[in-house]
């Protein structure tokens, strides 16, 4: 019986011994994401982006770090589009499953709360689609988090962006803005709209707010009306604006509109059909008119997954891209070397455009485009910048 | 004046919504004295149905309509025979908390199934009217009529008709009514079919006024919903949909003097000191506890 005990006892500890000595073999890196919640198609995008991204890297043997090439393995977490389980999600990502950095989650106002345990927890995280500045800035401080870092613009430029555009391109001298008073993204990029508008020349006869979840915009969008604006700015995310465009047109509303970013996903199109045709809105990339590096990237996640890529997808591919390169130059799989080595990358080539983290920053230089909704698809109009 | 008309406008259309579903927390509580709190996703569900109807099966807008108050109202019947009949006679807080489960339950399985809001296609050629400045839709027409319409036939069957004066009398008193030969447990289910039925059809109607549905579209207006049928006095149906109404109305009248951002803030404190003045809402009756 003892006999067979301690047999049993060295079966285990040998399977242990093997399974540790894989482990190390491979790299963890984790996900957070907006799987379920109010904009599962960002999420989906996000995590159909870092798969195809992990599977290539994987395809070609890995990732070299120092000697050796290591697999990667990725842990997606859903942050079920709530503030808690994201800082949550993060937590365990980091605690539990020790993953090397986290890309992700997307909208501002999830990334925030996940970026706080990050930077307490010293592990690199690379948020891909939030603009807002507060993201990679410490509350107390306003000084540049240490950890955290974006594969996208921000606001303050995309804002002036929006503004230069409205006025320039679409001679637009009075604008009105409706906007998620409730949601970091959309209340910091209207602040900016404003501002930047007004400096330029531009007045604000309308500025108009709800709450999330909200479906009537009637009252909102009857002021709006009554204030006669060129342009009506409306920087929300993709299942609200084709409501509050619907809403407008039954108002009577003929004014032209024109979004930010939080547009860009496909479910935009699907949701608000032909009622959005002939708007504009400024985004980190245009599939009709990338770069060569870029075009492989489309074609492969096209056979893989049947759609374009929104821009989510393409800034969570480059934050893959940073990463890896960033664990390359490093040479070896340690957070703190990672983070070392991520804001003294040379300027990247990504898909969205080449990025470089400046040296005090860890929001990289980037331009932005100009989409045109035409015929039921976002199509190239111009490159913006402020 | 024209801007007014507009706002007045768009509170009627808002407060229509309201009150079909403020009736079925209110009939419900007229009879069983039990707060429905998964009503809401009843109302949730009768626009999933409509989406359904209108995507896969291609159905115009009447047979849309009629389907998803008869799902709806099956739903509302298998909720009070499942869940709510075994608990009659339990304390009232399990009741409640059965319903508040039922909901998430309803939430949850939506989800489930349809992770991405949804967009229903326009049932209805819409067409908008100028009136020198005030922007009149037919859908705005259509929902306003409509909800008026159904809410005048429930208020004729309910006093006017014997299964409506059933419900009355078991809403007066539980224990005696079966003794006079009114099938109780019938004349239940047969409440919530009206009940979950009349949330359907605001279902079908808020999903054509705003086109894009998630499952968890049921909660907010489910309670505003309720807030209604409170301030209208709940367990009366009349006082419900005068109380949706109001409630429609002050929310647009908020946005439209204050900065929108203040308008459940002001809507609610003016509910709260209404309520302080009638506790038991605008119609509602105090009810004395028999011993």
């Amino acid at each position: 019986m003892r006999k067979m005990l301690s047999l049993l006892l060295f079966s285990v500890l040998v399977t242990m011994g093997v399974s540790a000595w894989s482990a190390e073999k491979t790299l963890k890196l984790g996900v957070i994401a907006e799987l379920t919640g109010d904009m599962p198609a960002v999420g989906t995008s996000c995590k159909n982006a870092a798969e195809l991204a992990v599977k290539e890297i994987n395809a070609a043997g890995g990732l070299q770090v120092g000697k050796e090439k290591m697999k990667v393995e990725l842990v997606v977490e859903d942050n079920a589009g709530k503030a808690d389980q994201s800082a949550a999600a993060a937590q365990k990502l980091i605690t539990q499953d020790e993953v090397l950095a986290i890309v992700g989650p997307n909208a501002s106002r999830y990334a925030i709360p996940a970026s706080e345990i990050a930077e307490s927890s010293e592990t690199v995280l690379i948020t891909p689609w939030s603009t807002n500045p507060k993201t990679t800035l410490d509350a107390n401080t306003n000084q540049p988090k240490k950890y955290v870092f974006r594969a996208c613009f921000i606001d303050p430029f995309q804002g002036g962006v929006l503004a230069k555009f409205a006025l320039e391109n679409l001679k637009a001298k009075k604008a009105a803005v409706l906007y998620d008073v409730a949601s970091d993204y959309n209340k910091g990029i209207a602040e900016v709209f404003k501002t930047n508008y007004e400096k330029l020349g531009g007045k604000i006869v309308a500025f108009e707010t709800y709450t999330t979840n909200d479906k009537d915009f009637s009252a909102q969008l009857t002021k709006i009306k009554d204030a006669k604006p060129d342009v009506i700015f409306l920087p929300n995310y993709y299942s609200e604006v084709p409501l509050q465009v619907q809403q407008a047109k039954r108002l009577g509303i003929t004014t032209p509109f024109i979004g930010s970013d939080s547009w860009g996903s496909a479910e935009l199109l699907k949701l608000g059909g032909a009622e959005l045709n002939g708007y504009y809105f400024s985004t980190h990339y245009a599939a009709d008119n990338a770069a060569p590096v870029a075009k492989k990237f489309i074609t492969d996640y096209e056979k893989a997954y049947g759609a374009k890529p929104d821009d989510v997808a393409a800034l969570t591919y480059d934050a893959f891209g940073l990463l890896f390169n960033s664990i390359k130059a490093a040479g070896k799989a340690d957070r703190e070397a990672i983070r070392a080595s991520l804001s003294t990358l040379p300027s990247y080539k990504g898909v969205t455009g080449d990025m470089k983290f400046q040296a005090d920053s860890r929001d990289p230089i980037k331009s932005a485009v100009i989409l045109k909704i035409k015929d039921g698809q976002f199509t190239y109009f111009t490159n913006a910048n402020p | 004046m024209v801007y007014w008309l507009q706002q007045m406008l768009n509170a009627l259309q808002l407060g229509s919504i309201y009150a079909l579903i403020a009736l079925g927390y209110t009939m419900v509580y007229g009879i069983l004295t039990m707060i429905n709190f998964a009503h809401g996703d009843v109302f949730m569900v009768g626009a999933f149905f409509c989406f359904l109807a209108a995507t896969y099966l291609g159905l115009p807008f009447v047979p849309t309509l009629l389907l998803t108050m008869i799902g709806a109202a099956l739903v509302g019947v298998l909720l009070e025979r499942l869940a709510y009949k075994p608990l009659r006679n339990a304390p009232r807080v399990s009741a409640i908390i059965t319903a508040l489960g039922l909901g998430l339950f309803l939430e949850n399985f939506t989800l489930a199934l349809a992770p991405y809001p949804k967009h229903i296609p326009p049932l209805l050629e819409n067409v908008t009217w100028d009136m020198g400045g005030v922007s009149l839709s037919s859908l705005q027409v259509l929902i306003i009529f409509l909800s008026l319409g159904l809410m005048f036939l429930l208020d004729y069957v309910v006093h006017r008709t014997p299964v409506g004066m059933a419900m009355r009398a078991i809403s007066w008193d539980k224990t005696f009514v079966p003794l006079m030969g009114i099938p109780v447990d019938l004349i239940i289910s047969v409440t919530f079919a009206i009940g979950a039925g009349l949330a359907g059809a605001a279902g079908v109607m808020y999903a054509l006024a705003y086109p894009v549905i998630d499952p968890y579209m049921g909660i907010m207006v489910g309670w505003k919903a309720f807030i209604s049928a409170v301030v209208g006095g709940i367990g009366n149906i009349r006082g419900a949909m005068i109380g949706a109404f109001i409630l429609g109305g002050v929310e647009i009248m908020v946005t439209a003097f204050f900065p929108s951002t203040y308008r459940d803030f002001v809507a609610f404190t003016l509910l709260l000191l209404l309520i302080v003045v009638r506790p038991y809402g605008i119609l509602g009756k105090p009810r004395t506890q028999k011993v």
